[in-house]
């Protein structure tokens, strides 16, 4: 759907980023500039000669404009831009990139998310190396000991007469040693087997479980009906993760199907067809809180939503601990996302449904509703205030892209400029910026 | 005689090794494997040189270089440090704390004898 409607706003953004007037566009392509205008903003298809014509006068592959590229992919190779700046990638055509040559582009992509992985292994590995004790103790340990059958080996190895009794008691020393050592090395050996485990080959935990999420699409079918297993379905999608990342997967689960147990499908189904897909709308009509509303929205299967529907979810220190993009609403892999995410501003107003049409730096013209709410999480304590979580699911706001009508501003709807995360932003003069951005020099 | 050598270090048989092998190349060796009587025990023996364990049973090798550094009776002893922890900031430690020498676990015997040898005549 996306790649047909948002002909125009790629036009656009091209035009811009060219520096062409669209007066002068227009004389090139052969129309008039108010009908180049129409086309821009999505109001007027475009296809055949025009297109090429178009694209010749901006030296783009039509194909460019017409299907454009994933956002994802091209946020991916942003992040991936910045995590090497001293290399000067051409970021003005990272879209042309990943456009005419996808492959490649998702083999950068894959090798950026390996690279991050691998340097996550890395520190995990260093940071053991230097901070478990037991670890410490027993290489100490061990080298000791090898230092004494060295030094003993050594001497009764080297030419020249040694005393029987010396030669004896050398002997017994590193018969003694090689039997420590032995034992030393097999504990060692026990141990790193038991606490190694698959968690310090993939990354964090949070990363094994949001690769598994996304590998399933984030709904599991087997537990949209009652007789759904929990364990066989965390054994099946989890086989090869770290304990910890089971652990985390265990508990996603077990909420998923809680919710799918509150709300199944056919519920939701009925009540998004009455209600649409407002979760204050809907949580009124079903009885159920806006999160779990938000929760099950972004589980439905694609027939069931007039458009599909993202999710983020964070603790109260703001850390994402679920995410599901869409197309043209990244969400970082790594790190803090955007704080101007309405997300966020969820968790200093709980309770509250905060909504906001919101349109991501660099996605084109591309607004998107969101709504965020933050909720106590677990049960309410006694006396003392409760931690929250917010969640904030995303949905394409189609009522703001047909009705717009200028830069940056929709009939009725104002639209609040966001990003994917700091680095990766281009925006100038953000109140929310954490550290410069790649993109766009110091702010 | 090629002078005294005192050696601290908590391992038995390194011990054993080290002193044989000193010994046998004309020094006078004497021991000590408790990290928390160590500086009095290098006061009261004044060897020439110090073979210095990092990790000891009661006190770290580099408490102790620190406080033979501020001694005036010990602040030049030539130490010869030998330890199992090899990484850059370790070494910097035993560096920052005045160390003459610093040898990883595990070391050759003529490895060990070379650098006594060179911080007896440093």
């Amino acid at each position: 759907m996306e790649r047909d409607t948002l002909t125009g706003s790629r036009i656009r953004e091209r035009r811009v980023a060219r520096g062409i007037r669209q007066s002068d566009l227009a004389r090139q392509a052969g129309i008039s500039a108010s009908y180049l205008n129409l086309i821009e903003h999505n109001r007027r298809r475009i296809g055949g000669k025009l297109l090429i014509n178009i694209a010749s006068a901006l030296d783009v592959d039509p194909v460019m404009l017409s299907e454009g590229v994933g956002a994802t992919l091209v946020a991916a190779l942003r992040e991936a831009a910045g995590h090497s700046p001293e290399i000067p990638a051409e970021m003005d055509r990272v879209d042309e990139f990943a456009g005419r040559f996808p492959g490649w582009a998702q083999l950068l992509s894959h090798m950026e998310r390996r690279v991050a992985s691998l340097e996550r292994t890395v520190e995990a590995l260093t940071d053991r190396m230097t901070h478990d004790p037991h670890l410490a103790t027993s290489l100490h340990e061990v080298l000791s000991t090898v230092t004494a059958i060295r030094s003993s080996a050594s001497i009764l190895a080297e030419p020249g007469e040694i005393e029987p009794e010396w030669q004896a008691r050398f002997h017994r020393n590193i018969y003694e040693d090689s039997q420590r050592l032995a034992e030393t090395s097999r504990a060692l050996a026990a141990y790193l087997e038991a606490e190694g485990d698959a968690e310090s080959e993939t990354g964090s935990p949070q990363e094994e479980l949001d690769a598994i999420l996304e590998a399933a699409e984030h709904r599991i079918p087997a537990l949209e009906v009652a007789e759904g297993s929990l364990d066989q379905v965390c054994e099946t999608l989890g086989g090869g993760a770290s304990s910890a990342a089971r652990s985390l997967l265990r508990d996603w689960l077990a909420r998923y199907a809680a919710d799918a147990r509150a709300l199944p499908i056919p519920t939701m189904e009925a009540a998004i067809a009455t209600c649409g897909t407002d979760p204050a709308g809907l949580s009124a009509a079903l009885g159920e809180d806006a999160a779990r509303i938000m929760r099950r929205l972004a589980a439905m299967p694609d027939a069931v939503l007039p458009e599909p529907v993202g999710l983020a979810v964070c603790d109260a220190s703001g850390v994402l601990s679920y995410r599901k993009p869409l197309p043209g609403f990244p969400m970082p892999r790594f790190g803090a996302a955007c704080p101007l995410w309405p997300l966020y501003r969820a968790l200093s107003r709980p309770v509250m449904l905060i909504a906001d049409t919101v349109e991501q730096k660099g996605q084109g013209d591309a607004p998107h509703r969101a709504i965020a709410v933050a909720l106590p999480k677990g049960p309410m304590p006694l006396g003392r205030e409760p931690l929250f979580e917010a969640v904030m699911m995303v949905q394409r706001d189609a009522y703001a892209t047909q009705s717009r009508v200028s830069d940056g501003a929709a009939s009725g709807r104002e639209i609040l400029s966001v990003g994917v995360a700091c680095r990766i932003c281009s925006k100038i003069q953000c109140e929310g910026r954490r550290e410069p951005s790649i993109l766009s020099g110091p702010a | 005689m090629a002078g005294n050598v005192l050696v601290i270090e908590d391992e038995p048989n390194i011990i054993e090794a080290i002193s044989f092998v000193l010994k046998r190349a004309g020094w006078n060796v004497e021991t000590h494997s408790t990290g928390s009587t160590a500086a009095e025990a290098v006061r009261a023996k004044a060897p020439d040189v110090l073979i210095l364990d990092v990790m000891l049973p009661g006190r770290s090798g580099y408490d102790i270089l620190r406080e033979l550094r501020e001694d005036p009776s010990t602040s030049n002893l030539p130490v010869l440090m030998l330890t199992a922890r090899g990484q850059t900031r370790d070494r910097e430690l035993a560096e920052k704390a005045g160390v003459n020498r610093y040898m990883t676990k595990p070391f050759s015997n003529a490895e060990m004898l070379e650098a006594v040898r060179e911080l007896s005549n440093a």
